[in-house]
């Protein structure tokens, strides 16, 4: 039965490849910067949002943190890639109706695509923040490669989710709007420009940190942003939310997806 | 006997025709409540069985509507069957309309490595064959055209050159024979007689009752989702054009 699906995945996998490449081609063909927009984009966003809470939103950012440009870089970079990796991947099976009618294709190839895509788009981000780190004469750690780890779990959650998304999307269209103000809130409970202690609210406090995104958010400012090594909790909490989601993710998947034809 | 290679056992395949398609959770719900949440069911396929030999060239026949691509379908794997079950010793290639992965922003040559590998084909095995879809396809002046500029003809000699480069245990045809001039619709023909001779099962559904006489050494014809018959080309189809005729009359 697994060999199966393992046959399966690696006759499939070049297709994974092509279309995460017709991703790219698609998303950059025309422009004269082209994929210099992956960096670009996130770095001037970042600026954006940077003028702002110095200025308008002085206020609302966070106390007492030190590099607080990098801080925001970090949170933004790393929701956003959640954000917009579970939302293409909502619709991707929808959107690949077409294909699916015609010929047999794994399904799950769809969310895996667009998660990839996200997470390719978001390593070509982290340009973004090695500059903004270096504008900052931010100290750059060598743990900054553990990074990689809440980064690689985020993507795995990511998975999990984008897979129930997209087979719920196929039966309720809802769920596409229902999704958008759904990240809206988790946004704010996500910590981007705020600590959750300068509150002094244990409850609230309590809250956020059962946001997974939080969790990831924090565990990759550990290690870049500090220069920490990653404590076993944050190991363990990280891969037990990718894990869950994940196998949650499948099960969904797999006791609909034959019926996905019917309702497309 | 050989086992078959392909073995259709009992299959129904049910669609619900739901009037009212519920795409919203608030209507989804709002019918569950009034109870109003039920569908018409439509039976595609009812209860179908066909066992098909190793090198066989099958023909389907049937009016629109009786379930032939239904059929295929199941066969390829795209529908899974509501009942019964549906066991194919091999690869499968399927030419059910062409050009299935396609993207018409892509250029021609990006369009071949996908649409190959959405059939299942690695780039190596597209890069040894390259020049063999150019060559049947007869479009090397547009390679590097993106697809939303080519005609329909184009576009379906691309997709067939892709889809046949392989030499497949089972090739399951669905009226493609039917794009194309004439020269094109020739040329198809002759590979797939050619695929044929290698040891490779046809499946093909046609319109054309002179093509399937002409290609098929076995027939199913089918109607309202049932086998109403099945075996050999010569008798199958002289009952078809029967029942037609009388139709006719009428």
């Amino acid at each position: 039965m697994l060999k199966l699906y393992v046959q399966d995945f690696l006759r499939y996998r070049y297709l994974l490849y092509n279309l995460i490449s017709r991703d790219f081609k698609l998303k950059y063909r025309r422009s004269v910067l082209g994929v210099a927009w992956s960096v670009l984009n996130p770095l001037m966003m970042c600026a954006v949002m940077f003028v702002i809470f110095n200025t308008l939103m002085a206020g609302m950012r966070g106390e007492g943190i030190e590099n607080f440009a990098v801080y925001l870089v970090i949170g933004q970079l790393l929701f956003n890639f959640f954000r917009e990796s579970t939302t293409m991947a909502m619709s991707s099976v929808m959107n690949n109706a077409m294909l699916l009618r015609k010929v047999y294709i794994p399904k799950y190839i769809f969310p895996l695509q667009k998660i990839c895509f996200g997470l390719v788009n978001c390593l070509f981000s982290f340009i973004a923040l090695i500059i903004v780190m270096l504008i900052t004469r931010a100290r750059l750690y060598p743990t900054i490669l553990l990074g990689l780890y809440p980064l690689l779990m985020l993507a795995v959650f990511s998975l999990g989710i984008g897979m129930i998304l997209a087979a719920m999307a196929v039966f309720f269209r809802d769920v596409i709007h229902l999704w958008e103000v759904f990240t809206t809130i988790l946004m704010w409970f996500s910590a981007i420009f705020y600590t959750p202690e300068q509150f002094g609210n244990a409850l609230l406090e309590g809250l956020i940190a059962l946001n997974p995104l939080y969790q990831y958010i924090t565990a990759f400012r550990d290690t870049v942003m500090y220069g920490q090594l990653l404590s076993g909790a944050q190991i363990l909490i990280c891969a037990a939310w990718a894990l869950v989601m994940l196998a949650l993710g499948m099960f969904v998947f797999k006791k609909t997806q034959d019926k996905f034809v019917l309702y497309m | 006997m050989q086992q078959p290679i392909i073995e259709v056992n009992n299959v129904s395949m049910r669609f619900n025709l739901a009037k009212e398609k519920s795409e919203s959770l608030k209507e989804y719900f709002l019918q569950l409540v009034k109870g109003k949440l039920r569908f018409d069911e439509f039976f595609a396929l009812k209860d179908v069985s066909l066992s098909v030999q190793p090198g066989d060239f099958y023909g389907l026949i049937g009016l629109n509507g009786s379930g032939k691509s239904t059929l295929l379908k199941v066969i390829s794997g795209v529908y899974k069957p509501s009942s019964g079950s549906c066991k194919v010793r091999g690869t499968v290639a399927p030419l059910i309309e062409l050009g299935a992965g396609f993207d018409m922003d892509l250029t021609a040559r990006e369009n071949i490595y996908l649409n190959g590998t959405v059939l299942g084909f690695s780039p190596k095995y597209i890069d040894a064959h390259f020049e063999e879809i150019v060559e049947f396809s007869e479009l090397r002046d547009f390679l590097d055209v993106p697809l939303k500029n080519y005609s329909s003809g184009m576009v379906a000699r691309l997709a067939f050159a892709v889809a046949t480069i392989t030499k497949p245990d089972v090739l399951i045809a669905d009226e493609i024979l039917a794009v194309g001039d004439f020269l094109f619709q020739e040329k198809c023909e002759q590979r797939m007689q050619k695929l044929m001779s290698g040891g490779t099962t046809v499946i093909l559904v046609s319109h054309s009752i002179e093509q399937i006489e002409r290609m098929c050494n076995k027939v199913a014809w089918l109607e309202h989702g049932r086998i109403k018959m099945n075996g050999p080309t010569e008798e199958v189809c002289e009952a078809y054009k029967q029942t037609t005729r009388e139709d006719d009359k009428i």
